[in-house]
């Protein structure tokens, strides 16, 4: 099996150390992480982690199974890019002058980024979107000198009509009661 | 009824509260408000001193797998607490219930390298199924309840309370918890519906079924339903080394170990198989041989409490995610009696040729020049105690020649370091199985290399009188590494000869009586003297250094590509 980019999404408690129980099963492995987001997702006290890695579905099945194990993970998911609408955020600092002399407007429109700060010194340009996007647009501004540049991890959010971690959050909470 | 107490006590009521009778440990500075505690409380709470951390662990593993109860430990912080890692590991591999409480500094001191501080949870995630850090004397009774609960619940493993200065000395009101309902963990999962109709349907319509028995037998207490099943459908079973004892040895339908060094039935029978129910076990790499020539025409059901293990190794036909004994119980109705006498006979013809052309050999005791060989004196010692005593192991040549040659009566009788592969684990593992069932006879097999790892044990067993067999198969050399060595490293001895003391003298600086069993003709007397001691002994057996075991499926092979002797693979009919 061809390796690809792959998306993991995992949903954890709010505890510490998961960040290093879910990088753990990875780092084991040797598997490079190629991006990784965490946030507090829409379910109270819950957390998720969505991460990106380059290898075969084979091994980050058994990856997902092993995060999952742990006992403050709630769910992992795999998923592949035509599962989830996914977005990234970079931001571009270039010299101000630069901006000045170049064809800005051009670029801006094309690429439909934002101008987050004019400085004397320096410009911010934001802009969302697929990786390719977000480097198309550094190639183009490459000319006028970037002075830093960063690009966010990958956020992303199922294609599917079913919210699996809701279910299966319901169905606990039905078990606890059965228990009680 | 809620009580104000400080941190210590929390402690120590919550383990007595979750069962705990008895617990192995280390003091040290930080865990010393425990201790001062335990002193109040060693009527009902008994700790046992062991020499080394690594020794108090073992302990408690031993513990936990001849009781089933969790098996507890603590320690101090920093090196007390890093001399659990190796203990940790083995009973995560192993499936063990372990909880191990270790001090640590004053919480305005941690991350500034205090003395004696070591950052424990991050060491000891790998290593354990569940780890906490605690900072105030109020949390301490929660992750007690849920430490003991993961512990001993779903796939049994070790879980480590790292206990801060702050929260042993601190106060706070104290009343007995209930196992917590944590919702992120299901310790009692339902298999997908169908799974368990679909797995009778393979067994009633195979015509060459084979059961692959592991600890997850022993561990969900299902020996007794494995039993019916293999009985009503006449289903052959084998045993991984872990899962040895969960059906007796004599019984019909018991077909011997797989693995490297396992049956010649179960093994080559492994790939001629139609359907392979394999129940709480892992296919660990030493059952299955090379992965693409591994159970060619079966489909194959696993059953497992832990997901994890679905087609990580195998890929399975059929995923059965549970508790072994509840699938058993629900698979025994829907199965139907039948008639499997030809191919339960077909392992009978393996092991014939086991027995002429592997067990003879290993079983003769005598080598040439009056030394002994390891098999022969397992068989012996195992007969003396009429096969009822609950064998240790420590790893290497004596495991392999203790696990092939010891038969079993009764259930929970095997305790060995299967997946971690521990030299040191037999002594103290000996020691906590014979304080967990002090009413069985407890025998250990155990190389020299192995109970010089942590033969400061015999320090315990001096102080607190505990009565283990100790069978030192004594070859003066790392027999397991030799073998290896003979076979695949043109016989160069690279660092595997030892010059051993003289152990008898040794256990008898530790009050242990002991004897020299120099020459095979002294071996059923010196026996029968072990086995009328009232209490502990030491047996050092003179072992020829040559020994070596087979049958043997050398690394990379297929299950079926069997060593007979180091030169001839068998060839089934
Ligand atoms: C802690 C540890 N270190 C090293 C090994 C590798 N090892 C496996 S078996 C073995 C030799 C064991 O020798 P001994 O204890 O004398 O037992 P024998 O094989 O001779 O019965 C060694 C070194 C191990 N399993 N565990």
């Amino acid at each position: 099996m061809e390796p690809q980019l792959y998306t993991i999404a995992v949903y954890t408690e709010n505890r510490v150390s998961l960040l290093h129980q879910i990088s753990m099963v990875f780092s084991r492995r040797c598997l490079n992480i190629d991006s990784m987001t965490v946030s507090a997702c829409s379910i109270e006290g819950v957390h998720k982690f969505t991460i990106t890695c380059f290898s075969t579905r084979t091994m980050l099945e058994h990856v997902v199974r092993q995060i999952e194990k742990r006992i403050d993970v709630i769910k992992a998911f795999l998923f592949t890019d035509e599962e989830i609408v996914y977005q990234e955020v970079a931001l571009y600092k270039v010299p101000t002058a630069s901006v000045v002399y170049t064809e800005i407007e051009d670029i801006v429109r094309g690429s439909g980024a934002r101008v987050l700060e004019i400085h004397p010194n320096y410009t911010v340009f934001e802009k969302t979107g697929h990786t390719d996007e977000i480097m198309e647009l550094f190639e183009r501004l490459k000319p006028l000198g970037i002075k830093q540049f960063v690009r966010s991890g990958r956020i992303a959010v199922t294609r599917s009509s079913r919210e699996m971690v809701d279910e299966y959050l319901l169905s606990r909470e039905a078990r606890s009661l059965m228990q009680n | 009824m809620k009580e104000l107490l400080t941190g210590s006590e929390i402690l120590i009521r919550s383990l007595i509260d979750n069962g705990t009778q008895c617990l192995f440990g280390y003091p040290g500075g930080q865990i010393m408000p425990v201790y001062d505690k335990l002193y109040d409380y060693s009527d009902r709470l008994r700790h046992y001193l062991a020499r080394h951390e690594q020794g108090a662990i073992h302990a408690a593993e031993g513990y936990a797998r001849a009781t089933g109860r969790t098996g507890v430990v603590t320690a101090t912080s920093g090196p007390g607490a890093m001399n659990l890692l190796t203990g940790l590991a083995d009973a995560l591999m192993d499936s063990t219930p372990v909880v191990a409480v270790t001090g640590q500094v004053g919480s305005s001191m941690l991350g500034k390298d205090a003395f004696q501080e070591s950052d424990v949870i991050s060491s000891v995630l790998p290593v354990t199924k569940w780890a906490v850090q605690v900072r105030r004397a109020e949390d301490i009774a929660p992750a007690v309840a849920r430490a003991f609960y993961i512990a001993n619940s779903g796939r049994p493993g070790p879980v480590v309370i790292d206990l801060a200065r702050d929260a042993q000395v601190g106060t706070a009101e104290y009343e007995k918890l209930e196992a917590p309902f944590i919702r992120s963990y299901d310790s009692d999962p339902h298999p997908a519906e169908g799974a368990l109709e679909e797995t009778a349907r393979l067994l009633n319509e195979a015509e060459r079924p084979l059961i692959l028995a592991g600890h997850g037998i022993s561990i969900s207490g299902a020996q007794d339903v494995l039993a019916a099943i293999v009985g009503k459908g006449e289903i052959p079973v084998a045993c991984t080394m872990l899962g040895l004892s969960c059906i007796p040895s004599g019984h019909p339908q018991y077909v011997g170990m797989l693995g490297m060094h396992g049956n010649l039935g179960p093994n080559i029978n492994t790939n001629r198989a139609d359907v392979i129910v394999a129940v709480g076990m892992r296919f660990d790499d030493r059952v299955t041989g090379d992965l693409t020539k591994y159970a060619p025409d079966a489909r194959i059901v696993h059953i497992d409490i832990d997901a994890s293990e679905f087609d990580k190794m195998v890929k399975a036909d059929v995923h059965v995610h549970c508790d072994a004994r509840k699938a058993l119980e629900a698979i025994l109705p829907m199965l139907d009696e039948a008639d499997r006498r030809e191919w339960r006979e077909s392992f009978d013809r393996h092991r014939e040729v086991e027995e002429e052309r592997v067990m003879a050999r290993e079983l003769a005791v005598a080598a040439p020049g009056g030394k002994m060989l390891m098999g022969g004196v397992v068989r012996k010692v195992c007969e003396a105690f009429d096969d009822n005593a609950v064998i240790v192991t420590d790893v290497g040549q004596n495991q392999m020649f203790a696990v092939k040659y010891s038969r079993f009566n009764l259930p929970d009788s095997l305790i060995s370091s299967g997946g971690l592969g521990t030299m040191g684990y037999g002594l103290p593992a000996a020691i906590g199985a014979k304080i967990g069932v002090p009413h069985r006879d407890v025998v250990l097999f155990v190389g020299d290399g192995g109970l010089q790892m942590t033969i400061e044990e015999l320090g315990m067993i001096m102080e607190y009188g505990i009565d283990v067999k100790i069978v030192l198969l004594n070859n003066n050399f790392l027999g397991n590494v030799r073998q290896w060595q003979h076979l695949f490293f043109n016989g160069r001895f690279s660092s595997t000869p030892m010059t051993n003391p003289d152990f008898k003298m040794l256990a008898a600086a530790y009050g242990i009586a002991g004897a020299d069993v120099a020459d095979a003709s002294a071996l059923d007397a010196a026996i029968a003297e072990m086995r009328k001691c009232p209490g502990a002994y030491l047996l050092n057996v003179n072992i020829d250094e040559t020994d070596m075991v087979f049958p043997m499926t050398p690394g990379g092979n297929g299950v079926d590509e069997i060593l007979l002797d180091e030169s001839q693979y068998y060839k089934p009919r």
